[in-house]
């Protein structure tokens, strides 16, 4: 009882090649047009963008050729300066605080508590909200007229000051603060999948040898977990770069322009200043920035991988 | 009529080539085993034959027809795969009828030929149930009757037993070599172990680095092995090799081994050419034809020849004990009955099957006698 | 795998502490929701009066009415409830449309096989790090030549094309642990490439398919930046009109009702992470950590 579909003479004029090759026009399709638009887009966007970034153009894009003007006059803007400085200090304490913030909270969970799934959900959830309404809920908090020093005040202790979001010099932490809420459950999440993956036989010939349960974590376990955390550290730092809505939402930059961050810059110059030489310009210098990340991390995960191999 | 023919079949990746010009002719009926190493090439050509994968050149022609360019499913063939491969979202009746599913079979027809296989394996409890629910002799089973619900020109088995224990594994090699006389089909088997490929094949291609070393019966691959390769991979324990010299004038060829006062001379296959004598040759003697002395091999009546060895160690199996010693100052593994007592470092007699001596080159690594 | 690593020591101060430390972070982390809320059921004289942080002496429940349909963003007075429409009419199309595709997608790059897939899936995969910054201006320029400016379509589609960077490389690296074996068999039975998926491969993706949608859900209807760019007015989502809402009262603050058109802004995603979140933090750290 063969059922094969076979031998069944074409009857169509049409070659047999060309028969199977319309057969599978569906199928190639539904392949290549989401992933040449996927793909095209990512490629097509960079070069056009970074064409732009070339040219004279002001509030329509134009030809022309201006060389790296348009860089070095953004790079002489104070606001670029200032943007710039603030994102190596955001940068720095938004990923290395939260990953601690994230690790503490990770290795507290770990503990065989009680209430696990709600615990975990508790500090997930700022993750689910948006950075607008991250910024706008933590801007009445940290508002010294409103949140929480009035409150402070209120009872009673009136010398107390919590006025970070109106100093110039500290309001990038209240930015900072709000960053730490919304993503350290994140970063928890991805740190307690890497505590529950360490080898079970692992754990258990050090409770043989007699670890406690402090040498057991900074002996044992975090160790095997230092891939994980530089993962971790790098999306970070990529959010930390890419940052806009949340400071848009918390200080609109302010005080004046003392919480200004490359990605505001960028729009800033694009849309309210209309000079998309200059914006394109900057969103280059970010896209550098963001490579200076990546590609070392990539190179550094691609040396693992060929040492994991060769091993 | 040849169910499987390869001609010149040559698979390359890159820089290397894992298929160096393959040639096979399986006869229908027949049961042939790929056998051989990992990374020796018996996947990526069973891969070829199925046409899952392509290859680089050469020709392969299934129950008469070139398939070469016929994509898997027009190549009236089936497989059974190392990880069964069932599709864990269907139940095990509709593992068996997707492929007749696939081909538009009327439902009926389905129903007729799920029925006959069911009752061939014995898995109609199964029907109902969900891969997952069921046990890996269970998966075995079924995984083998979505084959064979096809009726196909040709089985392919990829190491299907590789994943089950021990005992479900002698198990399933009997009761497939038993289905195979049944139906009496072609099947193309790949595996690593030589043992299944003893048990159950009619005819054995050994392969290694991309080509076939030997294909043979399994008689013939284990007492005349091709080459050096096939005498130490087939076998467990495999054959002795060692390295002697060969001697004597005229129709009586010596084969010495080892010099001095450990010296062992054993008379040389007759068929050795006469260009051999006094050159090296490498000797390939079986375990089991190093035995207590009072052992009588094959149909002779009269104790064979004897050697005196020092036994370095034993290692007792239960039905046999296997026995190191030094021939020659060669060491080399024998096989004596359970029952004998050997100390180690004593010296003991042993009694030599020399009738089925090989004799290979040591250059070309070649069966020369 | 282990399902837990605690130490079985001796219930003493030790595991005090740890309760101690993580109800306190619980609480911390619920601080921000819970003042929300409550402001949100206070007036706003009683606001003014005390601080962002307080009981409602009186329950303002009218803050709600007032936030969904009647307060004023821009020179629109009906609260924010079309916003609330505009983000539901572009979050739902993207989510369903960039999850179906990606699904499609991711499977073709891991099991089809083609030749240059390796090459295609990194282009797509560099679209995840991609700055939104780098894509604004074209985008500009395309949503203006197809005519879909200022339109919720418009949207639709730059969310659709963006989102299937997540969604291909989400799929894929599923996709990738479903055994080649499978494949084969699959093919040696006869089925194309759309029956492998229909009948194998969509059975097997549910829990990848909760994370994609909620990961898409999440993330499109807390867009700002795009929303902000390319909508204006009435077309706007409801990111965008809460930055405008925040802007237009700033002269009389009306924290009770902008806390509610907050709350109210909020409360989609929330839902979508109660009642999903198990399973996206599952395949989240199943996919991230690998």
């Amino acid at each position: 009882m063969s059922v094969s579909t076979l031998g069944t003479p074409s009857a169509t004029r049409l070659s047999p090649a060309i028969l199977a090759g319309l057969k599978r026009l569906p199928e190639w399709l539904v392949i290549w047009v989401p992933l040449l638009l996927s793909a095209g887009h990512v490629v097509v966007f960079t070069a056009w963008t970074t064409w732009i970034s070339f040219t004279p153009s002001t509030l329509v894009p134009v030809d022309g050729w201006v060389g790296l003007r348009n860089y070095t006059s953004v790079l002489g803007t104070r606001n670029w300066k200032i943007a710039f400085d603030n994102l190596l200090l955001f940068g720095f304490g938004f990923v290395v605080l939260t990953a601690l913030v994230g690790l503490l909270l990770a290795i507290l969970i770990d503990q065989r508590i009680r209430g696990e799934n709600v615990l975990r959900s508790i500090f997930l959830y700022p993750m689910a909200v948006s950075f607008v309404v991250t910024g706008t809920v933590w801007s009445w908090l940290l508002n010294p007229g409103m949140g929480v020093q009035k409150l402070v005040n209120d009872m009673g202790w009136t010398s107390f000051r919590f006025d970070w979001l109106v100093d110039r010099d500290m309001a990038i932490w209240t930015i900072v603060i709000a960053g730490i809420w919304q993503s350290s459950g994140f970063a928890m999440a991805l740190f307690l999948a890497g505590l529950r993956s360490v080898e079970a036989d692992l754990i258990k010939a050090a409770q043989i040898d007699g670890a406690g349960p402090f040498r057991m974590y900074t002996r044992v376990i975090l160790p095997t977990l230092w891939p994980i955390v530089v993962a971790v550290m790098v999306i970070l730092l990529q959010f930390a770069i890419r940052t806009f809505d949340l400071v848009r939402a918390l200080t609109g930059g302010g005080p004046g322009i003392a919480t200004q961050l490359p990605a505001l810059v960028i729009y800033d110059f694009m849309f309210q200043r209309g000079h998309l030489g200059r914006g394109s310009a900057a969103a280059v210098m970010m896209l550098l920035t963001l490579l200076g990340v990546l590609l070392p991390y990539g190179a550094w995960k691609y040396y693992m991988r060929r040492r994991a191999a060769n091993a | 009529m040849s169910a499987l023919v390869i001609r010149d079949l040559r698979k390359r990746f890159g820089t290397t080539d894992v298929l160096k010009g393959i040639d096979l002719d399986i006869d229908s009926g027949d049961f042939t085993v790929l056998v051989g190493p990992s990374g020796c090439g018996k996947s990526t050509l069973l891969n070829i034959i199925a046409g899952l994968e392509t290859a680089t050149s050469g020709e392969i022609e299934i129950g008469g027809r070139v398939v070469t360019a016929v994509p898997p499913k027009d190549r009236d063939i089936a497989m059974v795969f190392q990880t069964y491969a069932l599709y864990p979202s269907m139940t095990v009746r509709q593992n068996i009828t997707f492929g007749m599913e696939c081909r538009n079979v009327p439902k009926a027809q389905q129903a007729e030929a799920l029925e006959r296989v069911a009752k061939l394996l014995q898995i109609e409890p199964l029907l109902a149930r969900k891969p997952a629910q069921l046990s890996g002799g269970q998966r075995q089973r079924v995984a083998m009757g979505r084959a064979l619900v096809r009726d196909p020109k040709l089985f392919l088995f990829d190491e299907p037993l590789s994943n089950l224990d021990a005992k479900l594994r002698v198990e399933m090699r009997m009761e497939i070599k038993q289905l195979h006389a049944r139906i009496g089909a072609s099947i193309v088997y790949v595996t690593h172990d030589q043992i299944e490929a003893m048990t159950m094949a009619t005819r054995i291609a050994v392969m290694n680095q991309g080509e076939v070393q030997q294909f043979a019966d399994p008689d013939t691959v284990y007492n005349r092995p091709a080459n050096l390769f096939v005498a130490r991979f087939m076998g467990a324990p495999p054959m002795n090799t060692i390295p002697a010299t060969l001697e004597g004038e005229g129709d009586r060829p010596v084969v010495v081994i080892g010099a001095g006062e450990h010296v062992v001379r054993l008379p040389a296959p007759p068929s050795i050419g006469r260009e051999w004598l006094g050159k090296s040759v490498i000797v390939g003697i079986r375990p089991e034809c190093i035995a207590e002395p009072t052992r009588l091999f094959g149909s002779s009546t009269a104790a064979g020849l004897t050697i005196t060895a020092p036994v370095e160690m034993t290692e007792p199996t239960g039905a046999e004990t296997i026995v190191v010693l030094r021939l020659g100052g060669q060491k080399v593994l024998g096989r004596v009955a359970p029952d004998i007592r050997l100390a180690n470092g004593a010296l003991a007699t042993f009694a030599v099957d020399t009738r089925k001596l090989c004799l290979f080159d040591p250059q070309t690594e070649r069966l020369i006698a | 795998m282990r399902e837990q690593s605690g130490f079985a020591g001796p219930p003493s101060v030790g595991r005090a502490v740890v309760y101690a430390v993580v109800i306190l972070l619980a609480a911390g982390y619920l601080v921000p929701m819970v003042v929300v809320v409550l402001n949100s059921l206070r007036t706003a004289e009683e606001i003014a009066q005390t601080s962002m942080i307080g009981w409602p002496k009186v329950w303002a429940f009218q803050n709600y009415t007032a936030a969904w349909s009647d307060f004023c963003i821009a020179q629109t007075c009906s609260g924010i409830r079309p916003y609330m429409l505009n983000s539901a009419l572009v979050t739902l199309p993207a989510t369903v449309f960039s999850t179906l595709l990606g699904a499609v997608a991711g499977y073709a790059i891991s099991l089809w096989r083609f030749r240059g897939d390796s090459w295609i899936f990194a282009l797509v995969t560099l679209g995840v790090f991609l700055p939104e910054q780098m894509r604004l201006i074209p985008w500009t320029i395309v949503l203006r030549d197809v005519g879909l400016t200022n339109t919720l379509s418009g949207l639709v589609m730059i969310h659709t094309i963006q989102g299937l960077s997540f969604t291909t490389l989400f799929c894929r690296n599923y996709y990738v642990a479903i055994p080649q074996d499978l494949m084969k068999a699959a093919r040696i039975d006869g089925a194309g490439f759309f029956r492998i998926f229909h009948r194998i491969v969509m059975p097997l993706s549910p829990p990848i398919l909760i994370v994609t949608v909620i990961w898409q859900f999440t993330h499109i209807w807390n867009e700002f930046l795009y929303g902000v760019t390319f909508t204006t007015g009435t077309q706007q989502p409801v990111t965008a009109a809460l930055i405008a809402l925040s802007a237009s009262v700033a002269d009389v603050p009306q924290y009770g009702v902008q806390s509610a058109a907050v709350v109210v802004a909020a409360v989609p995603t929330l839902l979508v992470y109660l009642f999903g979140g198990r399973y996206f933090v599952r395949g989240l750290t199943a996919g991230a950590v690998k």
